[in-house]
């Protein structure tokens, strides 16, 4: 067990390419945790997805041996966090689990919205902050200017910040000093009942289920019979350790220290991040504050392209959701895609790394719906329906009001490209709260209906602004909005899996705009193709695929046979990764792409 | 894969009740010149262009090949042979006699044997239709593709209109049969333009002819251009469609009925070779890059030779055979490539035979539904394509396939 005095537990919070993996990288080679020959880049992104886009998923630990310049060997624990709005509520589990963080910005870019979400929950983590500039060893970096930003938008003292190269190493040693020196140990009872606090969970193929934890107060003990307060489940510690990066195995555990227990815990599900684990015998008088189950609020169907995957997509999916409580799942059926689930995310990144997870880890084949989110429906006779699916939709006789959910959003951008950006927020019925200018930048604060924002919002952002913005958000109510179910009929059917809620302002574009893009993405029939958009019986666009005129090889002789069937094959197959409905074959990537609307 | 031995005789013959599946089709020679004088920027075919080209080595590597090819194919007789290209009308008519009199030595032939040769319509290439008759050719196939000098020239031809027309008359007078290619739906050509071409080309007393929709094939100079964008002034696809009907208009109302998809003639008239493989019979491939399709004990083999021309010469010198590679046809791809080539064809195809080959008949309410949609009817068990199932003929197969 090591002296609170010698203890220091930071993270590091930066917006993603602004090197934060490198320089934990860096940390861990300078402190010897990992010999050069070990290290392969970006220790602490175990998937490969957190790996290919450069964000973490899972928070991730380490524990440093350091001795420091004042001669005395100090435990540094680093939490690498989730960097990602959509985990937000991570993210402030593992804020609550440090003293102080490492803000680290690009000294070319300057402040992202995504670092200033995180840093303000550094902040209201009351964690002690050193900023750190990276690739100031770039020509294009400009220091000074970005600790002026960093002092201006987050309004913390930036004079002693740390210009460093995390990939040349430049400066790592100031970095590691300035964490002995400006950090804050942590404070603890040693002699109290055990409070620790659970950071994040995962399933080991072999260990089973591993829970990341903070000792609040009080000893963890191997062999010790632990409670978590949430649940009231009762556990004995079967292995305890730290990662450094790899497991260490350790006996016990005292206030301040960060590490991992092992007690025969089946499902990761119950487990829950930001839960508080007590000693059985001798239990906490109150629970850790601040924990709250964490809720889904975006949600879409997925279903198997091959319907007799079905099996196969169940037994992949209670897999995944054993390791990723945050992500919820019920059984659908829709006449158009059959068998398949309703799932609920987090957020839209969230959304795709678990469907890119099913597709790669599982190798399953799946059709997406269109993502939608919570609304409150208020009945007539008073009850309240949570409705996850359009298709879901009462009797709008039956219905009083409807509410959907708001998100604030934080839109950082160079503001030449200011304009495009206010407007893409007013066609999204966007209400502006504040606009602020730091330099050459803007800052435009909106309210947002989420619905707005799940289907492509992100990309046009990206697209109207060059990829310069950034884009961060937090939900902000619920609120009563006139909203309407709109069908899609193709062929003179409705399609259960196209069926959107929209607001009755927006429902006439978005109708016309669906049906155009749907005319793309249907190929040509042997017969014309009515798509139509109604709300309630009421057409309100329509487009027409029309029928094939012509579709034949001009020449067909003894050697054009092997290459036509060969063709013929692919086609086949082609069509196997349609859908049928009626006697109209949908491609399924029609079934996301359908509300990516040009405008 | 190995070539099987097919010199070995069968342990047991065929069944005498339930003859081969190839022998409705009719059985081919194809031979293959691949040389032309230059390159066509819309040909897809296997073709070269080389300054020299030592033909005594051809009819040596020919005749090599054939020997190998007849040793495994007897029992059979002869219905056609056809010289494509490249360029057939470039041979040494020595080349096209050693070429057929071995044919005719080596399998017996059908007393009225077609033997067709491509030819294209230049001066110089007519003053050796004469020698071509005397060595056995009894029906040129002219590559004409267009009726005036501009779109000629825009096609990479070698030939103007007049010399067209002038080899034309030639060959109708040496020719029992003489058939020509045109090209339509060609960059900025009007559909009023094609109707006047079209009824031109009627007047020519033609007893068959083939018109070929303009098609942009990968791997050609259009198809290079075609991708850059560059290709300028080609028909919309529904003005494709409007040249497609077009073109069974006048033909129809001028008695020459498309037989099949590109290819028109008068009853009688139609390219019995051709008919070989839409009817799905077996052909032999001889020659750099000619394909294949041969049966053997029960079993059917798609063949595919070289397509260089060194290295089939080389490969036919070595053991008279060039070729690539064999690989042996599952009954259901069979069955997927007569359906392919069979609807082809006004005739339509035979459905006892084509349930045969693929192990069950079509699905019946896919062939209702398609039938009450106008694409297909049925008439003595064959399954026909009508004009408007011939027009997307190749939906039409993906539903019957899929």
């Amino acid at each position: 067990m090591t002296e609170l005095s010698q203890i220091r537990n930071f993270s590091i919070v930066a917006h993603i390419d602004h090197g934060k993996s490198t320089l934990a990288d860096r940390l861990i080679q300078l402190t010897g945790a990992v010999s050069a020959r070990d290290m392969s880049e970006q220790m602490l992104d175990n998937m490969d997805i957190e790996r290919e886009r450069g964000i973490t998923i899972k928070a991730q630990t380490v524990r440093l041996d350091y001795k420091a310049k004042d001669g005395r060997d100090y435990v540094l624990n680093l939490i690498d966090t989730p960097g990602h709005v959509d985990f937000s509520y991570e993210v402030s589990r593992s804020m609550k689990a440090v003293e102080g963080s490492l803000l680290v910005v690009d000294a070319s870019q300057g402040v992202e919205a995504q670092t200033l979400a995180n840093v303000y929950q550094a902040i209201d983590a009351g964690h002690e902050i050193v900023p750190v500039l990276n690739k100031i060893d770039l020509p294009a970096a400009e220091p000074d200017r970005v600790k002026e930003q960093i002092e201006d938008v987050i309004g913390i003292d930036a004079s002693q910040a740390i210009g460093i190269s995390a990939k040349t190493g430049l400066n790592i040693d100031q970095v590691l000093e300035a964490i002995v020196e400006r950090l804050p140990p942590p404070k603890g009872d040693r002699e109290a009942p055990l409070k620790a606090l659970l950071v994040d969970s995962w399933y080991d193929a072999y260990l089973g289920v591993v829970v990341l934890f903070r000792v609040m107060d009080g000893v963890i003990r191997k062999g010790m019979k632990i409670k978590l307060i949430s649940t009231n489940a009762n556990y004995h510690v079967e292995r305890l350790g730290v990662f450094r990066p790899k497991m260490e195995m350790m006996e016990e555990l005292g206030p301040g220290e960060i590490g991992f227990f092992t007690a025969a815990i089946k499902l990761v599900r119950d487990t829950r991040v930001g839960d508080t684990i007590t000693e059985e015998r001798r239990p906490a008088a109150a629970p850790l504050s601040g924990f709250k189950p964490s809720l889904p609020v975006v949600f879409c169907g997925m279903f198997p392209v091959d319907a007799a995957d079905f099996e196969h997509m169940r037994d992949a999916i209670e897999k995944l959701s054993l390791n990723d409580s945050s992500f919820s799942h019920e059984m659908e059926t829709s006449a158009a895609l059959g068998f398949g689930f309703r799932c609920g995310f987090l957020g839209l990144l969230h959304l795709e790394i678990i469907r890119e997870r099913l597709e790669r880890e599982y190798d399953l084949d799946l059709i997406t719906t269109a993502p939608s989110v919570v609304y409150k429906l208020h009945m007539r006779d008073g009850e309240i329906i949570e409705m996850h699916n359009p298709a879901d939709m009462p009797d709008v006789m039956k219905i009083e009001f409807i509410e959907e959910p708001w998100i604030k959003a934080t839109i950082m951008v160079p503001d030449e490209y200011l304009g495009s950006v206010l407007k893409l927020c007013q066609d999204r019925r966007g209400v502006q709260v504040n606009l602020t200018y730091a330099g050459s930048r803007a800052m435009a604060t909106y309210r947002l209906p989420l619905s707005e924002v799940v289907i492509d919002f992100y990309d046009k952002l990206k697209s109207a602004t060059k990829g310069y913005a950034s884009f961060d958000y937090g939900m902000d109510g619920y609120e009563e909005g006139d909203l309407v179910k709109m069908q899609i009929l193709v062929n003179a059917e409705p399609v259960d899996a196209l069926s959107v809620i929209v607001h009755r302002s927006q429902a006439e574009r978005r109708g016309r705009g669906m049906c155009e893009k749907l005319k793309e993405l249907i190929p040509p029939h042997m017969f014309q193709v009515p798509v139509q958009a109604a709300i309630g019986g009421r057409i309100i666009a329509r487009e027409t695929i029309r029928a094939l005129r012509k579709d034949v090889l001009a020449k067909c002789y003894g050697g054009d046979i092997t290459r036509k069937r060969k063709l013929l094959d692919k086609q086949k197959e082609g069509k196997k990764r349609m859908r049928q409905f009626g006697k109209v074959d949908i491609p399924q990537e029609a079934f996301i792409n359908a509300l990516k609307i040009d405008d | 894969m190995p070539i099987p031995d097919r010199a070995s005789p069968a342990l047991s013959p065929p069944s005498s009740e339930v003859p081969e599946d190839w022998r409705s089709g009719g059985f081919g020679l194809y031979v293959h010149w691949p040389f032309c004088k230059a390159k066509c920027p819309y040909c897809d075919f296997n073709s070269h262009v080389s300054a020299q080209v030592d033909q005594s080595r051809w009819r040596r590597a020919f005749r090599r090949a054939l020997e190998v090819e007849a040793a495994q194919t007897q029992g059979r007789r002869l219905d056609s042979i056809f010289f494509g290209g490249g360029t057939p009308s470039l041979m040494e008519p020595e080349t096209v006699a050693l070429a057929l009199d071995s044919a005719r030595e080596l399998w017996p032939s059908a007393p009225d044997l077609e033997v067709t040769l491509e030819a294209n319509p230049t001066s110089v290439e007519a003053g050796r239709f004469r020698a071509y008759a005397e060595a056995g050719v009894n029906r040129l196939s002219m590559g004409v593709q267009a009726l005036n000098d501009p779109d000629l020239k825009a096609l990479g031809r070698q030939h103007s209109a007049a010399e067209a027309q002038a080899a034309f008359e030639v060959a109708r007078k040496i020719f029992p049969r003489v058939s020509f290619d045109l090209i339509y739906a060609r960059q900025r050509q009007s559909l009023e333009d094609w109707r006047k071409e079209l009824k031109l080309a009627l007047s020519m007393a033609v007893d068959h002819f083939s018109l070929y929709q303009l098609t942009i094939e990968a791997g050609t100079a259009f198809g290079r251009l075609h991708g850059l964008g560059k290709l300028k002034g080609l028909p919309s696809a529904d003005l494709g469609a409007d040249f497609y009907d077009a073109t069974q208009e006048i033909c129809e109302a001028a008695g020459l009925p498309a037989y099949e998809i590109s290819n028109h003639a008068r009853p009688g008239a139609e390219c019995r070779h051709n008919l070989v493989y839409w009817r799905y019979g077996d052909y032999l491939g001889v020659g750099p890059g000619a394909h294949g399709r041969i049966t053997s004990e029960g079993r059917r083999f798609a063949t595919e030779t070289h397509r260089a021309p060194e290295l089939w010469l080389a490969a036919a010198e070595r053991d008279g055979i060039g070729r690539l590679h064999e690989e042996e046809i599952a009954p259901e791809d069979q069955a997927t490539e007569h359906l392919i080539m069979g609807l082809r064809l006004a005739e339509g195809l035979d459905m006892a035979r084509h349930a045969r080959l693929a192990g069950r008949p079509f699905d019946p309410e896919r062939v209702e539904r398609l039938e009450s949609e106008g694409f297909l009817r049925r008439e003595g068990g064959r399954l026909i394509a009508t004009a408007a199932g011939r027009r997307t003929l190749d939906a039409i197969i993906l539903e019957l396939a899929r």
